[in-house]
């Protein structure tokens, strides 16, 4: 582990260079311990990968004629080392997210099919089957960096961008799949659609998905996905 | 009191001092691109500073205001608009904001603060996800909308202005301290080195720095992506930077060759298509330092403001 200043107001904890599992079990633990030991000055602890960032505000650490950012790696650390007894992470929800593929909803799944030399059914089926962990939440609010797509499946990203994806848009992009939470542009291959709402900062937790948790696509019916409430 | 926008000019956002507490969902820390010039403008027309105010980009607008109100803009200076001090408009006034003279945005406050719902914390308005401020958008023409009752009133705006050496040093050239960042020495001295054009894609996300192009950045899709703040400097494969502001995404997947200090994100926030930025090296203590200096010039303003009020 290794921690290094993230600008003035902020310092990122590296875990480890690579990515996957169990290093994200790694992240996860330190992270849910430090959020349950944050003190007076730490604005968010955010979790992503093999890192952490925890933002602080420089002001309201170091009252005591120590530099912040110091202060700030003694707590990681002295959490990191007794992290191995005390903050494992659970292991995250499972949540299921209905999905209309092909048509209107996924207009490229003919293409992605295509290029794993499958019918459009077998990509749904192998889409579908995979479970998907989420390893961070970012880009927008509410989108998840999902991993575990099935290698068949990557596709090259569009070589031009759509100026408008729908909202709930499931698309696949090089080796990642995800979910567009609001309509933006796009330059993922659209398989199909969710009438989930990923993001709403009305509810009680905005973000749908964690990370940490890991997703699971279910195909629904056009007429599924029209009467959705 | 009713303020009517009768043009809403390029981009008329309500923002605030941002909303903290939601990155790891992915919101953006947000609110002001220049928060100095916010924090100023609320004190000078009695507000809390971090009430929500008009963040007013390069073509302003035109308002209407219904009741008699104290106003006051700070960061870019407009023709036809007071810069620096609060002023005063009748009933039924209305101010209309002419070419920008100096700097990208301006901040206007009306005493009272503009109300609107708090959202996750924050009265600003996040662009990216279209929510919070006005309606979760920019101002359009004919929107309707309300300013607070002011904590104090003043009998007459008082003809005063904060002391000009506590305001940043903008430019239209400005030298801009930054941290080392993650990626190594050779962006960071090619950062240190270079003098930066400004792109005219930058936008409250951050300034993209067009010429020259560093060389040394990683290839595509060789970084993991990690968390970045406002103020981190990234490179993409094209080795053109990208400077983040208020409105950066929580995450990036470019190599951070540096990062912006706190204190000159205004700078940075002033700055337009064509104007040029230069970097400086210093060191984390040193960026804390000039945070305190800051937050210190912010008491002494305070207090002579309180005075002036009593």
């Amino acid at each position: 582990m290794r921690i290094e200043p993230l600008g003035d107001a902020a310092a990122l904890v590296v875990l480890g260079e690579g990515t996957g599992g169990e290093i994200l079990q790694q992240v996860l633990g330190l992270a849910q311990g430090l959020e349950a030991s944050r003190a007076e000055g730490i604005e968010d602890i955010v979790p992503a990968y093999n890192t952490i960032a925890v933002f602080y505000d420089p002001l309201r650490l170091g009252k005591g004629g120590r530099p912040p950012f110091d202060e700030v790696c003694s707590w990681v650390e002295a959490r990191a080392a007794s992290a191995g007894s005390r903050d494992k992470f659970p292991g995250g929800r499972r949540v299921e997210i209905p999905v209309c593929y092909g048509g209107r909803s996924g207009p490229d799944l003919p293409e992605v099919a295509a290029g794993a030399g499958l019918s459009e059914a077998d990509a749904v089926a192998l889409h579908s089957g995979a479970d998907y962990r989420v390893h961070a939440i970012g880009f927008v609010p509410g989108f998840p960096y999902l991993g575990g797509l099935p290698e068949r499946l990557a596709t090259p990203r569009r070589a031009t961008p759509r100026p408008r994806v729908p909202a709930g848009s499931v698309g696949i992009g090089g080796s990642q799949t995800g979910v567009y939470p609001f309509a933006t542009p796009g330059g993922w291959h659209l398989i199909g659609r969710t009438p989930l709402v990923l993001f709403d900062p009305a509810r009680g937790e905005p973000a749908l998905l964690r990370a940490g948790d890991t997703v699971r696509f279910r195909p629904i019916s056009e007429g599924e996905f029209a009467k959705w409430k | 009191m009713e303020v009517t926008v009768i043009r809403a000019g390029m981009l008329t956002t309500v923002q605030d001092l941002g909303r903290a507490g939601h990155r790891a969902c992915g919101v953006p820390l947000g609110g002001a691109a220049d928060p100095f010039a916010l924090r100023v403008a609320n004190l000078l027309v009695g507000n809390p500073e971090s009430s929500a105010a008009f963040e007013i980009t390069l073509a302003g607008p035109e308002l209407e205001f219904a009741d008699r109100t104290v106003l006051a803009l700070c960061g870019a200076e407009f023709d036809g608009v007071p810069s620096w001090h609060p002023f005063e408009l009748a009933a039924g006034e209305r101010l209309r904001f002419g070419a920008c003279r100096r700097g990208c945005r301006g901040y206007l406050a009306v005493a009272g603060g503009i109300a609107v719902e708090p959202v996750l914390g924050g009265r600003g308005t996040c662009l990216s996800a279209g929510f919070g401020g006005w309606q979760g958008r920019p101002l359009r023409d004919g929107d309707l909308l309300g300013a607070g009752e002011p904590v104090r009133r003043l009998a007459a705006p008082p003809r005063w202005a904060p002391d000009p050496r506590m305001i940043p040093e903008y430019s239209a050239e400005p030298v801009v301290r930054i941290l080392r960042g993650s990626a190594g020495p050779e962006l960071f001295q090619g950062l240190v080195a270079g003098r930066f054009r400004v792109g005219s894609h930058s936008d409250r996300m951050g300034i993209r720095l067009e010429e020259p192009a560093l060389p040394g950045a990683p290839p595509a899709g060789s970084l993991v992506s990690a968390p970045v703040a406002p103020g981190t400097v990234q490179v993409p494969p094209d080795g053109r930077p990208i400077v983040l502001l208020s409105d950066a995404q929580t995450l990036g997947g470019y190599a951070r060759a540096a990062h912006a200090i706190g204190p000159d994100l205004p700078l940075l926030a002033q700055l337009r298509p064509n104007d040029h930025v230069r970097f400086r090296e210093v060191g984390l203590a040193q960026a804390h330092a000039a945070a305190i200096e800051r937050e210190h010039s912010f008491t002494l303003l305070r207090r002579g403001i309180a005075q002036k009020f009593a």
